[in-house]
């Protein structure tokens, strides 16, 4: 005789037919509890409500595929969106962590931070003068100026400020 | 005309005296008449009215193309000047329906060619429009002046040039969220050195380059131009340009507005908006960068409506700018400007009508502090706000029951709590009592989407209370058959109801039959429907297409099936046509 397990089936929420109350109330106390919580995203509850539904939620096709292809430019480099990476200064006691973003270019990343670790290169008793050097995708060290921003901005993973008794 | 022959019907008893007025004395009364529904009102009082209405009516508005053949409609009404057709089902909009089911622009295109060749506006919603019909419009109507394309798709850029090449008298050209090819067709620069009656042109949706310079001449010599709404290619210091040469510009629509910060770039930018006295309506911005924002403040003040639905603008930045729009009466924000963003708007813009607030990330886990908050800040400070559209992912009966109060004046409420079935965060319970809140308090309430966790009870509200509910998006609701019933047993002015992902089942669909055909249509997917009820449906009302989707892949025919098969998607609705005769395989008339 065949038994037919209808009760517990494991679906997302909107999933058709019958014996889904068990998925269902789940999903809909998984989401009460991320709302609730305020985290946004139960480690356990998550995977069982994310899923995507046909058409849900009701955001214009249209307007979707313009987020979307928003948010893959912002991805690739395109302008828009936070790209922070780590300052570092040798001799400073810590590292520090910038938008790239948020520059238009070399002359204001400098400015900025000069800003930064000016306090830092006081202190040490440093003479003021510095270059910046970055470290691109195949971990090789570069003095940044060379490429023009956008380029530099997709390839820069780390930044280093070379003091100028480092720096040629 | 003269007195037709209906006006002098026999009878005994003497006929009032204005029964011996002609007919256009009618036609100038009814002139008068600008909603479609009193002049039809008038057209059912007696024949006479009939006739003068029907040959005076000007503008027609076709809100389901298949309600009626093309060539009807323009024999019906043989003076119309301005035709409005839409097509495909609204939630045609979210992909539940598959591409190729029909609403074909053509058929209608080719009709007005023939009976309507005084016609100056043409306007399509939902529909597919070819080059060919593009071509026809431009061959067939010497005086067309206004063309609007909404949703649409099937055409490319070498359509367009054909309406930019042909008519003369083009004074709109309004494309809006159209799927267009590019075929690097110079459409632009078809329109001729001569011409200069343009007043509206959006060209928002095309992907593609267009030849600045050409742009830029047609904008200086279209005095007249009041809309521009540029697309994504248009470089920001060539916005700036072009406001310099159209400083008149009342709607603007921006295109990309972000670029690597220069302060001459800034500098050109605030000049050339400051020159713009008379802007009105912002929209475009898209990836707008902050620095740029500031731009703008010059004409903040003046802004009724501000579209930045498509600016990944955090709270902050947005906070800054929406400050300095006290006039504003439609605001279209994605949730990045979060409960906090809301609350200056709630006491900056006092005039605001209309509010839509989209999902930045509608896929993700939900980090934007955007909650019901927000909502309610806003229903509590704006006494004019009548349309909401709000995505968010939590809310309360609290809340709802506050802003009903608050708001009564509401005439479009729709709410999409992101997670399916998500209860009152704090209580836990359903949000019947919110919802059911909002239709008691809201007797003016044309418009309706629910969401969240919902049984039966919210929709016997529904049903008693909202009597001048025109449109009822439900999803992922109810608990029965009941939930269905008692929407089609109330709700005196249902028209549109569209139903997804809801225990619903036959027996309310045919015991409420008769209301299906007061109605322009139903959708119903993913619920309890079989096609049994369905056949009896189409039986028992012969004056309703009843349209049954299965996937694409699997097209069997409906004949072979027995009743008890499932139907997974539903499309009914009244026509006088006949059923249609352009069904793709997948699609089976009942």
């Amino acid at each position: 005789m065949e038994i037919i397990d209808a009760e517990l089936r494991l679906g997302p929420p909107g999933s058709s037919g019958s014996g889904d109350m068990a998925a269902k109330k789940r999903s809909a106390a998984a989401a009460a509890k991320s709302e609730a919580s305020g985290t946004g995203g139960d480690p356990d509850a998550a995977p069982a409500s994310k899923v995507q539904v046909v058409g849900w939620p009701p955001v214009g096709a249209y307007r979707k595929s313009t987020v979307q292809s928003a948010s893959a430019a912002r991805e690739k480099g395109g302008v828009g969106g936070g790209l922070y990476v780590k300052v570092s200064m040798d001799g400073a006691p810590y590292l520090r962590k910038v938008d790239l973003r948020t520059y238009g270019g070399y002359g204001e990343l400098r400015d900025a931070l000069a800003k930064l670790f000016g306090a830092c290169d006081k202190a040490a008793g440093g003479a003021g003068g510095f270059a910046v050097a970055y470290e691109d995708k195949d971990g090789d060290l570069m003095l940044a100026g060379d490429v023009p921003w956008d380029m530099f901005i997709c390839s820069c993973k780390k930044l280093r400020i070379m003091r100028g008794s480092e720096a040629r | 005309m003269g007195r037709g022959v209906g006006s002098r019907s026999g009878g005994g008893a003497a006929q009032p005296p204005w029964h011996s007025l002609p007919d256009e004395v009618w036609e100038h009364a009814f002139s008068f008449l600008p909603a479609a529904a009193d002049r039809g009102a008038a057209a059912g009082a007696c024949r006479g009215w009939l006739r003068a209405e029907r040959r005076s009516r000007r503008r027609l508005a076709v809100a389901n193309c298949y309600a009626t053949s093309p060539r009807d409609a323009v024999e019906r009404f043989p003076s119309v000047r301005a035709a409005e057709v839409k097509g495909k089902p609204h939630f045609a909009d979210f992909g539940l329906v598959p591409p190729a089911w029909g609403a074909e622009a053509a058929p209608w295109v080719a009709a007005a060619a023939d009976g309507w060749p005084l016609l100056e506006e043409l306007s399509f919603k939902r529909m597919v429009v070819t080059d060919e019909c593009l071509e026809m419009i431009a061959a067939s109507f010497r005086n067309f002046q206004v063309l609007r394309l909404v949703s649409c798709e099937g055409f490319s850029t070498a359509g367009l040039a054909a309406i930019t090449e042909g008519c003369r008298n083009l004074r709109e050209l309004d494309l809006q969220e159209n799927y267009i090819e590019d075929c690097s067709s110079h459409w632009l620069s078809s329109f001729p050195e001569s011409f200069t009656s343009l007043e509206t042109l959006n060209f928002s949706c095309l992907d593609g380059e267009v030849n600045f310079a050409v742009l830029e001449r047609l904008v200086t010599r279209c005095h007249n131009l009041k809309t521009l709404k540029l697309n994504n290619a248009i470089p920001l210091d060539k916005v700036a340009s072009l406001l310099r040469k159209a400083p008149h510009i009342v709607e603007l629509g921006t295109g990309k507005f972000s670029a690597d910060y220069h302060p001459d770039l800034f500098a050109k930018l605030e000049a050339a908006f400051a020159g713009c006295k008379s802007l009105r309506r912002l929209s475009g911005a898209w990836d707008a960068v902050p620095d740029y924002l500031s731009a703008f403040y010059g004409v903040c003040e003046g802004l009724t409506s501000l579209n930045l639905s498509y600016a990944t603008v955090r709270g902050p930045e947005l906070i800054k700018f929406i400050s300095r729009c006290k006039n504003l009466q439609q605001l279209w924000v994605m949730d990045l400007i979060e409960d906090h963003g809301l609350a200056v708007v709630a006491s900056t813009c006092s005039k605001l009508q209309e509010l839509r607030v989209f999902p930045s990330d509608p896929f993700g886990a939900g980090q934007v502090l955007l909650t019901e908050r927000g909502l309610v800040d806003v229903s509590a400070s704006c006494p004019m706000l009548e349309s909401v559209l709000y995505f968010c992912r939590r809310m309360t009966n609290e809340a709802l029951i506050t802003i009903a109060k608050n708001r009564p004046n509401f005439t479009c409420f729709r709410l999409c709590i992101l997670e399916p079935r998500t209860p009152d965060y704090i209580t836990q319970q359903s949000l019947d009592a919110g919802f059911s809140a909002i239709v008691e308090s809201c007797k003016g309430l044309r418009r309706l989407s629910v969401s969240g966790l919902l049984t039966d009870l919210v929709f016997k509200s529904i049903g008693e209370h909202a009597d001048r509910l025109e449109m009822l998006s439900i999803a992922f609701a109810g608990n029965s058959d009941l939930g269905l019933h008692y929407i089609l047993s109330g709700c005196k002015s249902l028209k549109k109801l569209e139903i997804r992902d809801c225990p619903f089942g036959n027996k309310p669909l045919l015991a409420n039959a008769a209301k299906l055909e007061t109605m322009r249509s139903l959708w119903m997917s993913s619920c309890s429907l079989t096609l049994g009820a369905c056949r009896q449906l189409a039986q028992k009302m012969p004056r309703l297409t009843v349209e049954i989707m299965n996937d694409p892949g699997r097209a069997c025919p409906l004949d072979a099936l027995p009743d008890e098969s499932p139907v997974e998607k539903l499309y009914v609705y009244r026509t006088i046509a006949g059923p249609r005769s352009d069904t793709p395989d997948y699609v089976q008339i009942v």
